[in-house]
């Protein structure tokens, strides 16, 4: 093994800022008063606040201090899986700086915000060709609320037809948020088992719907990175009864230009920009969660729409049957001006080989390790895969003792836990991002800890150790929350 | 480390649901709580979402939910009828699910509207037996 990523070099620990306030210590001066002194109501007197005391440089250390301690794709390997987290390229950044983009007033009369509606049209009709659906809309603030406006165009939809259903299906291998937005909807989420290969049959479906069921809300290719093989007939099941599918595209990662999935049957699907379209993902976001629809569901969709007549865009608010606005503008503008670069710059073939390279990565790390972890589904995966801590069971290591572990060789450990069907779940989604030779370290580094499960489990049961902290109580940190400082 | 079937703790005097509910009949009242294997499947509790008194459940539909570290788990009553006392020391002390999941861990008591329903819940060496997947 070459030497480790992982060092205890000049990384500094930190106290928070409460420990290190200093009576009287402050980061600023209040300028002198120059006008007549005016008492406060008594309401508005009392106890301030119990704040931090602290010089500009105490708190300035302190930030960069924590910064230190931050880990991202910019550092090194991030194979959450679930996620999408792939590089962001620094040229998303430079073009949504621009000034006539950046400085733009939402509130600009139309005429004088061509080229912004512009990219907006030009990017709707991009997901529109990707997704294989007719219409879109950007406005949704990330991919929750997309999943929020996709379900309320379907209630919108059964509301038109005369005839509210009450109950949507939820597959056990969709999205955690998935039965949330339904509930939120105000449909019962009903739940539908996989099958013993981690797809959905036929005939789970069949046994569940009726001219109840609104629709379906299907991730694919689901959680456990398999493609839904049966989706087309399960759509013209649905449809046969009146219901609609809604695609969550959380993993469109997998199948950008090899899928359509509105030729599979799906018609409502929202796409996130900020896992597909590499916009900045998690604490770095805002996300934004477009919402693509069939032609027949067109006009459900928020307004306002973008609308081109001759070579004029305008905002277009006369849409009686629309579910309404959904924030105070038109979506994160700024974040669909990084998501448009990358379209721009990948082109259609950059596009699909993303996602050919996206799979070919998880495959290449279930090969590399399906004899050091305990493979969930032995058949090929998409862009992640899974495997679980049955191997290590006899030696008393969890999934948890292994990520921990890995941390110590350098290296973000990937999902774990998640997605609850499989016990003791540890799931990988290199992306596309990551060359053989990135993937191969991280390879042998988990290879290492395995060896060291087998060998030495108590250097697992230790881990981390060359870290700031060492192993955190989280069922303490869960059942007595200290959140003052 | 999760426990393996024969190191589980089912006593013979109690009926089992198939999500691992346990359920003791006293009188007209059940007991109602979560069995040794899915407070182990669970890991540490933190939370409990307990029903109202008075809140009525039909069989098998959810009347709590559990926070571990791990998840969120739902609970399905194994009888039907309303819940007449629930146990208050949970929400301050979840730790006694893990702890004490037969005794100072239960959930609720329901007062049965059919105590007949008993008679479709598992046994304890049946419950075993559906760990080891037989």
């Amino acid at each position: 093994m070459t030497e480790k990523v992982g060092t205890t070099g000049l990384v500094l620990s930190e106290k928070l800022l409460w420990e290190k306030s200093r009576p009287g210590r402050c980061g600023m001066s209040i300028p002198k008063r120059d006008v007549e002194e005016s008492p406060l109501d008594d309401s508005l007197t009392g106890e301030g606040p119990e704040l931090p005391e602290l010089s500009e440089i105490d708190v300035i250390r302190h930030y960069t201090r924590l910064s230190t301690w931050n880990y991202g794709v910019d550092t090194g390997t991030y194979p959450l899986g679930s996620c999408t987290m792939k590089y962001n390229p620094k040229t998303n950044e430079r073009q949504a700086a621009l000034p006539g983009f950046a400085g733009a007033h939402p509130l600009l009369p139309t005429e004088k915000a061509q080229g912004a509606l512009e990219i907006m049209h030009t990017l709707e009709q991009a997901f529109a060709e990707i997704t294989g659906l007719d219409a879109v809309t950007l406005q949704p603030a990330a991919g929750a609320h997309g999943e929020m406006t996709g379900m309320l165009v379907i209630h919108a939809y059964h509301k038109k037809q005369g005839r509210q259903r009450t109950k949507v299906l939820i597959p056990d291998t969709a999205h955690g948020t998935n039965p949330a937005s339904v509930a939120l909807c105000g449909y019962e989420p009903i739940p539908v088992v996989s099958d013993e290969n981690g797809i959905l049959s036929v005939e789970s479906v069949a046994a569940v719907m009726d001219e109840d069921v609104a629709g379906i809300m299907v991730t694919n290719p689901n959680t456990l990175g398999l493609y839904e093989e049966n989706l087309k007939q399960i759509a013209a099941l649905i449809h046969a009864k009146g219901g609609l599918v809604y695609g969550d595209g959380a993993n469109l990662n997998a199948v950008m230009g090899i899928v359509q999935m509105g030729k599979v049957g799906i018609d409502v699907m929202h796409l996130n920009l900020h896992k597909t379209f590499s916009t900045p993902h998690g604490g770095g976001g805002p996300g934004s969660g477009p919402v693509c629809v069939t032609r027949e569901l067109e006009p459900y969709l928020p307004v306002p729409r973008v609308t081109k007549t001759g070579d004029l865009f305008d905002l277009d608010w006369n849409r009686p049957d629309s579910i309404g606005k959904l924030g105070a503008f038109y979506g994160h503008f700024g974040v669909m001006l990084r998501a448009y670069a990358y379209l721009r710059m990948m082109g259609a073939a950059g596009l699909k080989k993303t996602s050919q390279l996206a799979v070919l990565n998880a495959n290449y790390v279930k090969e590399q390790l399906r004899d050091t972890l305990h493979l969930a589904y032995d058949r090929p995966c998409m862009h992640e895969c899974i495997f679980s801590d049955k191997n290590q069971k006899p030696h008393h290591i969890t999934t948890m003792d292994m990520a921990k572990r890995l941390i110590d060789h350098g290296y973000h450990p990937p999902t774990v836990y998640f997605p609850l069907v499989v016990e003791g779940a540890i799931m990988f989604e290199p992306t596309e991002s990551e060359s053989k030779d990135e993937l191969d370290q991280y390879i042998a580094a988990f290879k290492a800890v395995a060896q060291e499960a087998t060998e030495n489990p108590d250097a697992l049961h230790q881990a981390p150790k060359a870290t700031v902290v060492r192993r955190l109580d989280e069922t303490t940190a869960a059942r007595k929350p200290c959140l003052a400082g | 480390m999760t426990k393996e079937a024969h190191e589980l703790n089912l006593p013979a005097d109690i009926k089992y649901a198939k999500a691992h509910e346990w359920a003791r009949v006293d009188g007209e009242i059940v007991i109602v709580g979560l069995d040794d294997y899915a407070q182990d499947q669970l890991g540490d509790i933190v939370f409990v979402e307990m029903p109202e008194v008075g809140e009525t459940f039909d069989k098998d539909s959810v009347f709590a939910n559990v926070e571990s570290v791990k998840a969120v788990s739902e609970c399905y009553s194994p009888v039907s009828g309303e819940i007449v006392e629930i146990n208050e020391r949970l929400e301050d002390e979840p730790e006694l699910v893990n702890n004490d999941c037969y005794g100072d861990g239960w959930f609720v008591k329901i007062k049965a509207t059919n105590l007949a329903e008993m008679d479709s819940l598992m046994d304890h060496e049946k419950c075993r037996a559906s760990v080891k997947g037989e």
